[in-house]
């Protein structure tokens, strides 16, 4: 009857095996959370929050040793994540009209409120003050004013590398401190995570972009050997059923792809002088695991037995 | 309660509202009947959209479970268990053993937290407490970011899809907030048949809990037992429930906690994070920068 019904039947049905008792876990096997209901908008904007996020520091390492070049490129990577990143998030929003409802409150005990604080006040900050550093290197300034201007953009650089920080990082909190197991098990793993991907993302888009100079090589380097550090404490923190969405299938893959792309693989190509590989590697994983997180998200509510586990 | 007719919680007019008196729900299955008449109640009152008619096969339950556009629910569970003092004949033709069977039937609804994961989520503020302590969202303001989705520790609040009408805003159970303005019992409670759902004042309906809890225990109903998860960072509920066994099968977690508790150690490690980047990035500019 279930194979002749052309549509309507969605269940399972009875587990009829011994009897009229179904044997799934908890009620029929449904889910006791709810998975998330974000799409794919969610898990890019992580990947271009985080690079973005982390480039003004860049920048402003770069004002500091005059090296305006640099300040422009990373103020640029700041500047387009900065428009591409509410973008993703309204595109995603239920009522995406309503997206200035966000700027209503500030709840400090909403990661994401705190969030959307954060990223207009970084958007705020990282525009202008790339728009004002083109100006300056364009010499759209009065040789009078331009010492005030180089100023005015470098507070403005320092003020989106502080919000950066938290835009890179605020994501993990963000999983962290839901009801979701394979998440909250993991919400000090996740800030971590996400903000040395973006750290290294920043760096490798810089790399891309033809600055190969010593102290991102180092900096790649540092990144990949934090992220390898990280993906061995995650395959070693693993609780049972309550995290298994993390490491098992094709989610598993995407989550220990991703982490060999950042960690392993970027430190190999590094000594064996492929800057430009390990950069892609890194960004590419970068985005896997992203990705990989949320859809471990989604299976990991759907499941009755991870939520019972992570309550014992 | 059933005999007191009119003057019964679940059908008398009341001022709860603006005396700011805290109400809650006490849903019983022990004398639920499963007839799902507070699904169709709260269905109708609160004009929820239909949002499919889908054969589970999970028993007589073809609902599935609460969401956007289902804020009571009927659970039917079946368990091979005798229900308090029930001599159970076998189950099969000829068969000489006892074949325990029970089946229970639990209206599940929006436990309306003391410490509600949503709320502390939404970051539009559309979801707020009420006067009576129920948590209530206003749907005007909700712009659907889906936050409060992963934040309830019961799965009960879910974002509504197109194209059902109002789709993209979060929904659940709104405590027929504006029934209870106007001094009438939540829908649900007011058809109950049997007074399953039992709606009154919250001090109130704890120690009713409590007696009923001991009453059924005494006549043999040994796994009787409140769900009303106090011990947990939740802080108890505001409509909870009484189980025959344990609360996993019935979908509800066994130990509830609010997200909140996890803000501490997760921002903590992302101040670590940001301190180590600022850390990193000095540190390799001030090695290997050769002018």
């Amino acid at each position: 009857m279930r194979q002749e019904a052309k549509h309507g039947i969605t269940g399972r049905g009875v587990d009829v095996s011994g009897g009229p008792i179904p044997r799934s876990v908890g009620y029929y096997g449904e889910a006791v959370v709810k998975p998330p209901v974000w799409t794919w908008e969610i898990p890019l904007y992580f990947f271009v929050g985080g690079a973005a996020g982390m480039a003004p520091l860049i920048a402003c390492a770069g004002l500091y040793l005059g090296q305006l070049d640099l300040m422009r490129a990373a103020l640029w990577i700041a500047a387009a994540g900065a428009i591409i990143s509410p973008a993703l998030l309204v595109m995603d929003l239920g009522r995406p009209m309503l997206f200035f409802n966000m700027l209503r409150v500030f709840k400090y005990r909403s990661p994401m409120s705190v969030g959307a604080w954060i990223l207009s006040l970084f958007g705020a900050s990282a525009v202008p003050a790339w728009l004002i550093l083109e100006l300056y290197t364009n010499d759209a300034f009065a040789p009078s004013i331009a010492p005030m201007v180089l100023f005015v953009t470098g507070l403005l650089s320092f003020g989106a590398a502080i919000f950066g920080l938290g835009l890179a990082t605020y994501t993990g909190v963000l999983l962290g401190a839901t009801a979701i197991p394979a998440w909250f098990l993991h919400r000090v793993f996740l800030p971590m995570h996400f903000g040395t991907a973006g750290l290294g993302c920043a760096a490798a888009i810089l790399e891309l972009l033809g600055f190969q100079i010593r102290p991102l090589y180092a900096l790649g380097m540092v990144v990949a050997i934090i992220e390898t550090l990280l993906w061995i404490w995650l395959e070693f923190d693993k609780n049972g059923p309550a995290d298994r969405a993390l490491h098992r299938g094709s989610i598993g893959w995407l989550i220990r792809g991703g982490a060999v792309l950042c960690g392993p693989l970027p430190i190999v190509l590094r000594l064996t002088n492929f800057v430009s590989l390990a950069a892609i590697a890194f960004l590419l994983g970068a985005l896997l695991s992203r990705f990989g997180w949320i859809a471990a998200g989604r299976v990991s509510g759907r499941d009755p037995e991870a939520v019972f586990a992570s309550q014992k | 309660m059933i005999g007191e007719g009119i003057q019964s919680t679940n059908q008398r007019r009341h001022s709860f509202v603006d005396d700011h008196v805290e109400v809650g729900f006490f849903t019983d299955p022990s004398v639920c009947i499963g007839c799902k008449a507070c699904e169709v109640a709260c269905k109708e009152w609160n004009e929820v959209p239909d949002d499919g008619f889908t054969w589970t096969g999970n028993s007589y339950d073809n609902t599935g479970h609460l969401g956007a556009s289902t804020w009571r629910h009927v659970l039917f569970v079946e368990q091979n268990r005798s229900k308090g003092n029930q001599i159970a004949g076998p189950m099969s033709l000829g068969g000489e053993e006892q074949d325990p069977f029970r089946w229970i039937f639990l209206s599940d609804v929006c436990k309306h937290c003391e410490n509600a994961g949503c709320l502390e989520a939404c970051p539009t503020g559309s979801i707020v407490r009420t006067e009576i302590g129920s948590v209530l969202v206003q749907n005007d303001v909700c712009n659907g970011c889906g936050y409060c989705v992963v934040a309830c520790p019961f799965g009960v609040i879910d974002r509504r899809p197109a194209p059902l009408p109002d789709a993209g805003g979060a929904f659940k159970c709104t405590f027929c907030y504006d029934r209870q303005k106007s001094g009438l019992t939540p829908a649900c409670a007011k058809v109950c048949p049997t007074e399953s759902i039992v709606f009154g004042r919250l001090d109130d309906l704890r120690v009713r809990g409590t007696r009923r809890v001991q009453t059924l225990q005494e006549s043999g109903y040994g796994d009787a037992r409140l769900y009303d998860p106090k011990e947990t960072s939740v802080g108890g509920i505001h409509a909870f429930f009484l189980l025959l066994g344990e609360p996993e099968a019935y979908g509800l977690p066994p130990k509830p906690q609010v997200p909140t508790i996890h803000l501490k150690s997760s921002w903590s490690a992302a101040l670590a994070t940001a301190i180590g980047a600022i850390a990193t990035v000095a540190l390799v500019f001030a090695l290997f920068w050769d002018a």
